[in-house]
């Protein structure tokens, strides 16, 4: 083990960087590049039930430190997600890999995750009660304690895998949301999905994406990100993966002391693509600067 | 794709609000007319995509429109700045098909990819033609450009103020084609996909998130199935579009 090894669920990470679903795709872009297996794991793209094409364009709209997208669950469906995508993705990855799971319907999440369970090569399954770009599913599930527990409940008697749920922040209280799911055997929880935004076009006096409002993330959400990650960390006693505006090492640190045992990083992948091998390289030295010997011992620091 | 750092050579402006920046680093990264690079840019969030207008070795002419906040802070970078590129972006047009005469239709800001296009198809031995549409005269840019390539050129605008009046198609009869390229505002493609008989293809533009298929922000339908305009795209051949009534 070294000293940026830590473990998520019984499954050990050479380091806690994650890239977030959504936006590394299955990895290839991104293996172009670099060799992605320098990375703990990564989360690859929302996989639902029934292929998906997504909300209408533009789905995008840039905002200070941050940006709105309203992608809509673009995704070919798990049937070839199974038999397109993972094929490939193990040819340029060769860990456990987390697969993000949404649905719109308990039985879609259900039957979705039954399906990813059975896959080698997946090390967690993900599920995504937090998207805020469509309708009838992904969030309205986990802005509700009950519903969140439930469907917590019925999807992790169906698989072996661990589960982690990720978490919206559109929420009164994150921390309620959280224990419910911890109760209904939860074996993790990531957060934040995005938060809820929306950019009006000044020449058109028309909202910039065609779903009107988007999720934001980015640079600017870090702090209230953070305050989530420790509010959660606080209320529960299962592991917290922490995201939300992660750029730098100083940022990954300052997750893992809210309480993160491993951090996912988004968007900044979007702006840079060698973002995460560049966190990576500096993680070492930041750490020696504050005087951490090993990653495991901050987690959750600052919290006492 | 590659990320490459330039340094800015040149800086001009072409009319009112179109500029040419010439920058001198890496251009390895580019194999086609067509493709486009992924600026960043201090002061703005994301990236900002902009069309590859001419590339040699240690070379790449990009031609820009001022319309919003990134591509003004891009014109007033002085000579020398240094900017942080992805190059290499999208596929570009495919000359396989072009045959001996083919027609290159451009609008507006959708004018610079096809000159790369226009310089590598005259090399290739094709004799094309070059269709330029303007509004109007003052916004008319890289016409003497193409002519020095040895392309046979012919320019419209909207008002008739230069040239043939009205959009690219009143200037497409009688021409010879043997295929077609286009880059230009969305409904001049589509005119030019109803008023041409030949196959060819059509370079879309898209709001875009990161320019190298992670976000899946630009996807568009196509008649073989959802893709990427930042990846598959930015160009699609006619039989791809489904842009048929």
């Amino acid at each position: 083990m070294g000293r940026l090894s830590v473990d998520l669920c019984g499954i050990g990470l050479d380091n806690p960087l994650i890239p977030a679903s959504g936006t590394f795709g299955y990895g290839y872009e991104f293996a172009e590049l670099y060799d992605i297996n320098c990375l703990g794991t990564f989360s690859f793209k929302g996989t639902t039930l029934q292929p998906r094409y997504g909300n209408p364009t533009p789905r995008i709209a840039e905002c200070t430190a941050g940006m709105l997208n309203a992608v809509g669950l673009q995704n070919p469906g798990v049937g070839r997600v199974i038999s397109e995508e993972l094929p490939k993705l193990r040819t340029v990855f060769h860990k456990p890999v987390m697969a993000n799971i949404c649905g719109f319907s308990e039985s879609d999440y259900v039957e979705t995750a039954q399906r990813l369970d059975e896959q080698e090569g997946i090390g967690w399954l993900e599920l995504n009660i937090s998207c805020p770009n469509v309708h009838g599913g992904g969030m309205s599930f986990g802005t509700d304690p009950k519903s969140a527990g439930e469907l917590t409940k019925a999807v992790r008697k169906a698989v072996r895998k661990p589960l982690i749920v990720k978490l919206s922040p559109n929420v009164t209280s994150i921390a309620e949301i959280a224990k419910a799911c911890e109760a209904a055997g939860a074996d993790a929880l990531s957060l934040i999905n995005t938060l809820l935004g929306l950019r009006i076009d000044l020449r058109t006096r028309r909202p910039v994406l065609a779903n009107r409002t988007g999720g934001f993330s980015g640079p600017a959400v870090f702090p209230v990100a953070l305050r989530m990650v420790q509010d959660v960390a606080r209320a529960v006693r299962i592991p917290v993966v922490g995201m939300g505006g992660i750029r730098s090492a100083e940022d990954v640190l300052e997750m893992m002391m809210a309480g993160a045992c491993c951090v996912e990083i988004g968007t900044a992948n979007l702006v840079d693509p060698y973002a995460c091998p560049a966190i990576l390289e500096q993680l070492p030295r930041v750490m020696d600067t504050y005087g951490i010997r090993d990653l495991r011992e901050i987690i959750g620091g600052a919290n006492t | 794709m590659q990320q490459a750092f330039f340094e800015i050579e040149e800086q001009s402006r072409l009319t009112d609000s179109v500029y040419r920046m010439v920058l001198r680093g890496d251009t390895s990264g580019v194999r086609a007319p067509g493709q486009f690079v992924n600026i960043r840019i201090e002061g703005t969030f994301l990236r900002r995509p902009i069309s590859v207008c001419d590339c040699e070795p240690d070379r790449l002419t990009l031609i820009y429109k001022v319309v919003g906040k990134g591509t003004a802070i891009l014109k007033g970078l002085p000579v020398s700045s240094k900017l942080d590129i992805l190059t290499g972006l999208g596929n570009g047009y495919d000359l396989t098909p072009a045959g001996n005469t083919p027609l290159l239709i451009g609008g507006g800001v959708g004018v610079p990819p096809l000159y790369l296009l226009c310089k590598r198809l005259i090399a290739r031995g094709a004799r094309p033609t070059v269709i330029l549409g303007f509004n109007t005269a003052s916004e008319i840019f890289y016409e003497k450009e193409f002519r020095s390539l040895g392309a046979d050129v012919t320019v419209t605008t909207v008002d008739g103020s230069y040239g043939t009046k009205g959009f690219v198609t009143a200037a497409m009869d009688g021409i010879p084609c043997s295929y077609f390229y286009t880059c230009g505002p969305l409904p001049m493609l589509k005119s030019v996909y109803r008023g041409t008989t030949v196959s060819g293809q059509f370079s879309l533009e898209e709001r875009m998130g990161c320019g190298f298929g992670a976000c899946m922000g630009c996807t568009c339908h196509t008649n073989s199935g959802d893709k990427r305009v930042c990846r598959e795209g930015p160009v699609f051949t006619k039989e791809d579009l489904p842009w048929e009534d």
